[in-house]
Formats: structure tokens, sequence, C-alpha cells
């Protein structure tokens, strides 16, 4: 059983999350990686450190997949943020969305991407290459 | 009086030095007013003023919402950056 909004600091792997959104009736399965880059406005990055207030996480994340369910005709959603610290090329958050029609899982897959950035408590430290870091506000 | 527990995270607990503090505030105080507090006794915080989101008990909440005894109290910096 696959809870659909999770914190976790174990490594994500999307698999499992497309086979739990997957219903007869979906003929469209998005699944969004935010990945974890080696730099930012050209300046090497040697890690990520993620944090989350996990307690309002989770529900907020819920809010987030309800709102979008609001929007488009869309089925289930997973959403599963990894906190800890990330090294380069390694998965930070996966949003997974179901739908009949793939229009509506794009623009669902979107929407919950960019809410996430406003409003889930999580929060990313960028560790530079150069030794220096600094929370990403 | 009222007392409630303020959690910190991010750039917050960094300023503060701490994950949790407990505070111990008059009756009908509100999130705007414990906010304020703590921009006088830790300063460098005041450059988020503006720019946060409020919870109580894990709910967003806005600066003229009262606390209560027991409440757990959030002051959330802005969350992480990034670009489409």
């Amino acid at each position: 059983m696959i809870e659909p909004f999770v914190i976790t600091t174990e490594p994500l792997d999307p698999a499992p999350l497309v086979a739990a959104v997957q219903t007869p009736e979906d003929g469209a399965v998005v699944t969004f990686s935010g990945v974890v880059r080696n730099h930012f406005d050209g300046r090497p990055t040697a890690f990520l450190v993620y944090e989350a207030y996990t307690e309002m996480a989770v529900p907020v994340l819920r809010q987030i997949a309800d709102e979008a369910r609001a929007r488009w005709p869309i089925g289930r959603v997973c959403v599963h943020h990894r906190v800890g610290r990330l090294e380069i090329g390694e998965t930070a958050v996966l949003v997974v969305v179901a739908a009949p029609h793939r229009d509506a899982a794009f623009a669902a897959a979107a929407y919950i991407m960019d809410r996430i950035k406003e409003i889930a408590p999580i929060w990313k430290q960028e560790h530079w290459a150069d030794g220096a870091a600094e929370w990403r506000e | 009086m009222i007392t409630v527990t303020v959690r910190f995270f991010a750039g917050h607990r960094d300023i503060v030095g701490r994950a949790t503090a407990q505070y111990t505030l008059a009756e009908g105080t509100t999130l705007g007013q414990l906010w304020e507090q703590l921009v006088a006794e830790y300063p460098r915080l005041a450059g988020y003023t503006g720019r946060l989101l409020f919870a109580v008990n894990q709910q967003f909440g806005q600066p003229t919402t009262a606390l209560a005894d027991g409440d757990e109290v959030a002051f959330i910096p802005p969350v992480s950056g990034g670009r489409r």
C-alpha cells in the first residue's frame, strides 16, 4: 500500500507511485521528478539539504492535490518529497498524477509542483562547491 | 496568560539558534503580535516580515489569528526557491 502524500529520508522511486495512481479509467499518468542539479546561476553546487515541517507538510500536500482536483478532471495523485542530504542527481520530489486524458494530467502536475514551491513548508539549503551554504528563500 | 510552543525552521532556526521555544503571552495575543515580539528579540528576523506564512497547529493562519493556550505556532520562512 503506497501512501499518497509522504515526506521521507529514503530515496524516491517513481515506479510504485505510477502503479499506485493508475486505474482502468486513466489514459494518462504524468510523473514529474525534481532532481538535484550541480549548479545554480552558474555557481557549482556540492549537495542539497531539504528540511520539512512534516506534520504540516503532509496535509498541505493533500490540500494542494485537492486544489488540483477542483480545477481539472484527474484521478489519483501521489506526492513524495525527500528530506535530508541529497547528492547531485538524486530525486528530491515526485509528483505523479493520473487522469482519463493527458491534458488534465500535465496541467495538474505542473500546478501541484508550483503550489508546493509556494506554500508547502519544505525548505532547501544549497551547499555550494566552495563550502558556503544558504537557505533558498 | 497562555503558553504556546513556537517551531523554527530553516533560516529562522539558524537565527534563533534552536528549533523550538515556549512563550508565555497575554490572553488574546495574535500571531502578528507574537511575530513582532520575536523580531524585537531577534532583530535579524526583521527581513522576513511581510514574506512569511503563519501557522497554528499545522494550519495556515493570519496575522490577526488569536492564539490559545497550548497552541503550536510556526512562522514559515519563504519556501524552497526554484524556477519553472
